[in-house]
């Protein structure tokens, strides 16, 4: 959709980026998503996109792929200015983009996904056909093995992924974007996305790797951007900085990447869980067979790819899903049997930081204070007199704002106003402050900035330091190996094993993940 | 031989009754695999049905009678979809809507313009009704009993609109499955983030479903009140649209079961017309309203238990935004 013919005012030496952004600026309302952001991709190289969330990457991919259209600013591809206004003609300028939703009708068949929007014809079957011959030639060059006729929502998430990058090589795509291609994989398919990006790398495709994984960024990249607060705090070859330098500037002062924590000095068994089991209204099992202990002072973490019944666990945990079969022991009662409510569960000290903050954690159009007693309402330091105590409930919500940092410190504000780091710490302060003996954590992290997760890893450790006991579910496998003492892997629903802290390395929890089952040591 | 004749009158019957069922029914297929609920088949329905009756009425000619009974329900398909897909409406409250208004609407204009109590004059004149087309050699084959009876009630002597609907079933089957627009219609109604990162105009393709639907429902009307019969009367379609949305549910939004779903319903409610005052074995004479019930009855307890897990185009209902 080039309308107007290159014309560089001097001729470079070696050829064009295959991507230049010159300048582009872009406000929402009051927000200044984009600041005039300059940076170029070359061809055959990957580059990496890296900041916070908020930073303003996605902003910039959109206008690169179309969705958004920039206030002012230039993108060149191959040296050529190009006007994007449609996802349309981001196609036509060669750019794809690999979406982390995926972007695939889940009840065509792989081709049928390919074809949409470049059939080639008003009738299907020519262009299916010539698609299937290009595909395998795709399949040739790349190594990018799809079985053409399956049913996408029947493919893994891998296998799904392979499909959009397909996708967009079909379209003849010289530029691919991928936005946090990883966060659905187990390492050992992300590890295979990176051989498939090397390979594209070396056939002159520039690939660009929108991220927040600090590890992926040394991995894989040539260059890496950092972006922080919608505008380039840095420019770098990926060889010349580290993940601690990469961090600094994205936060803008020096962060821990880890934790430093003390070994963990067990105490006794607060929680028993055996052979529970759980089904959903269709009747499939999504927990079979769970059996583990949770002990006063340690912090055990379940990892797992997201899906494996990590979120059934903490529900039936919690008391918001009901158990079909099982035991769940927790100060001498037991919590199947007498079918506890959530409610009950947490006067008896078990705690829950839900995994979904915003659909179960809080209600994002009430005020932080009010937010800050959720569940806790009935609480008599929150009543007086039958009404609410207005000052108490701000006055409690002020001292928790205080204590984790929460900014702004205004308990009379909208939570929707707060950013997810802040959201979380308050929703943290909630249960931590009724002084539960168990806490169950989900996704503690997601959608936390850098510097606030330094701040949650930091408080968990303290809690566990106090003699609490956690049970931690993250798909962020960095954080499972940051804060766990003992390591639980699920799989299809099952404790496919455990694994000490110390035995606990990247690659036998990804074997794990992925269905492998640990041998049983002698 | 009674009983053979009897079969074939039903069979007749149920092809008759199934028309406006089903080319209501294709409409909704239409709309709804593009992801928009098609609630307001009823109103267009009724609305083409009253325009239709009133033009031909008036000039005299079924054609022109046909081509304003489209336009309407075309022009309330796009209120609909003014509703839905520019301004992300709800699409329930949008079809039920543009019924209420056109159940209402509908007699209020016959009354002002005709003064006949809100139906339409009595379509008599020559050219002014779809009628019976029959085919050559139909009265000869009738005394011919089996395949003669079947040629002259079933294939002979319906009219048009009988044949074209008979038409859009395999038509609508090929245009899903064998074409680009097709392709591109059953992704809409699935993920629209897929089309649109594909580069095609979500909104674009929903209203062309939605024209579709109105077109299909002009048909759908313009039967009820020129070919079964001879002009507009209030409420004349007595819930097919529902009927027809049902028929959709049932036949999982696709073409072929749907028309089978369509001759079944059309089938049950042949057969209490039949049955009225007809005294049966064991019960006896039925009350005339239990015959009548049982095509809704039926209906309801299919829906509720023999359908199993309908799988509805994934992002039906759910506006889109990007």
């Amino acid at each position: 959709m080039s309308k107007e013919p290159a014309a560089p005012p001097f001729t470079p030496p070696d050829a064009p980026p295959a991507l230049e952004l010159r300048g582009i600026d872009k406000r929402f309302g009051a927000v200044h998503a984009n600041r005039a952001i300059t940076f170029a991709v070359a061809a055959g190289s990957i580059h990496g996109l890296i900041g916070e969330n908020g930073a303003g990457k996605s902003t910039l991919m959109n206008i690169v792929y179309g969705f958004h259209r920039a206030d002012a600013g230039e993108i060149r591809v191959q040296g050529r200015a190009v006007e994007i206004g449609s996802p349309q003609e981001a196609i036509a300028a060669g750019i794809g983009m690999v979406h982390q939703h995926f972007m695939l009708v889940e009840n065509f068949t792989v081709l049928e996904n390919v074809v949409l929007g470049v059939e080639g014809g008003a009738l299907l079957a020519g262009g299916l056909a010539a698609a299937r011959a290009e595909l395998g030639r795709l399949a040739r060059d790349y190594g990018l093995e799809v079985p053409l006729d399956a049913v996408v929502s029947e493919l893994s998430v891998g296998l799904q992924q392979r499909v959009e990058i397909l996708k967009a090589l079909y379209r003849g795509a010289e530029v691919l974007i991928l936005d946090e291609p990883t966060a659905v994989l187990t390492p050992h398919e992300a590890n295979q996305l990176f051989t498939m990006l090397r390979a594209l790398r070396a056939q002159g495709k520039a690939v660009i790797l929108v991220t927040h994984k600090l590890r992926e960024i040394m991995a894989v990249t040539d260059r890496v951007t950092v972006m922080k607060q919608g505008a380039v705090v840095a420019e770098v070859a990926t060889r010349e900085t580290s993940p601690r330098g990469l961090a600094e500037h994205m936060v803008g002062r020096a962060v821990l990447l880890q934790v430093e924590k003390r070994p963990a000095r067990p105490g006794a068994v607060l929680l028993t869980v055996k052979a529970l089991e759980v089904q959903d209204r269709l009747g499939v099992v999504r927990l079979k067979n769970v059996s583990f202990a949770l002990r006063a002072g340690e912090i055990v973490g379940i990892a797992g790819v997201a899906g494996n019944g990590q979120s059934e666990l903490l529900e039936v945990l919690a008391g918001t899903r009901a158990a079909s079969r099982g035991e769940i022991s927790f100060g001498g009662r037991d919590l199947v049997r007498e079918q506890l409510d959530p409610r009950a569960r947490r006067a008896f000290g078990l705690a829950h930081v839900p995994e979904d903050r915003l659909r179960m954690g809080v209600v994002a159009g009430f005020s932080a204070a009010d937010n800050a007693m959720l569940g806790y309402h009935d609480a008599a330091r929150f009543n007086r007199g039958g009404l609410r105590d207005e000052a108490a409930i701000l006055a409690a919500c002020a001292a928790k704002m205080a204590e984790f940092d929460v900014r702004p410190s205004r308990p009379e504000l909208r939570l929707a106003a707060f950013s997810g780091g802040n959201q979380q710490k308050l929703v943290l302060a909630r249960e931590i402050d009724a002084d539960p003996a168990v806490l169950l954590i989900g996704q503690p992290t997601r959608g936390v900035d850098i510097g606030a997760i330094e701040f949650i890893h930091k408080r968990l450790i303290a809690l566990r330091d106090a003699g609490k006991a956690m049970l931690l579910v993250s798909v962020e496998l960095d954080e499972i190996l940051a804060l766990a003492d003992r390591i639980l892997v699920m799989n299809g629903g099952e404790i496919i094993g455990e694994l000490s802290r110390a035995d606990a390395t990247e690659e036998k929890i990804g074997l794990m993940m992925a269905g492998v089952r640990a041998e049983v040591s002698a | 031989m009674e009983t053979y004749t009897l079969i074939v009158l039903l069979m007749a019957a149920t092809i008759r009754m199934a028309t406006p069922l089903l080319l209501a029914a294709m409409a909704g297929l239409f709309s709804e695999r593009s992801g928009v609920i098609d609630l307001g088949l009823e109103g267009k329905m009724l609305g083409a049905a009253f325009a239709a009756a009133a033009v031909s009425a008036t000039t005299g000619s079924v054609w022109l009678g046909l081509g304003a009974g489209i336009l309407t329900a075309v022009a309330l398909a796009l209120v609909i979809g003014y509703a839905c897909i520019t301004h992300r409406g709800n699409q329930v409250v949008a079809g039920m809507a543009v019924t209420i208004m056109v159940v209402g609407l509908g007699p209020t204009l016959g009354l002002a313009w005709f003064n006949l109590g809100g139906q339409t004059p009595q379509l008599d004149g020559a050219g002014q009704r779809f009628t019976s087309l029959v085919w050559p050699w139909a009265e000869t084959a009738r005394e011919m009993p089996l395949p003669g009876l079947l040629y002259a009630e079933l294939l002979s002597g319906q009219n048009l609109l009988v044949y074209f609907a008979a038409a859009l079933v395999p038509f609508s089957a090929w245009i899903f499955y064998r074409t680009r627009f097709g392709l591109r219609l059953r992704a809409v109604g699935e993920n629209p983030h897929a089309v649109d990162t594909a580069g095609i105009s979500v909104n674009g393709l929903r209203y062309q479903a939605v024209i579709i639907s109105g077109v299909l429902c002009g048909f759908a009307g313009t039967y009820l009140s020129t070919a079964a019969s001879s002009g507009f009367v209030r409420d004349m379609t007595a819930g097919k649209g529902y009927l027809a949305l049902a028929a959709l549910i049932f036949g999982k939004w696709k073409p072929w079961p749907t028309l089978g779903a369509c001759l079944l319903f059309a089938f049950t409610d042949a057969l209490a017309t039949r049955l009225q005052g007809v005294a049966l074995p064991v019960v006896g004479v039925v009350p005339v309203q239990f015959i009548l019930a049982l095509p809704y009855v039926l209906t309801v307890l299919l829906l509720a238990g023999f359908v199993g897990q309908a799988v509805a185009p994934k992002a039906i209902g759910v506006p889109y935004s990007k």
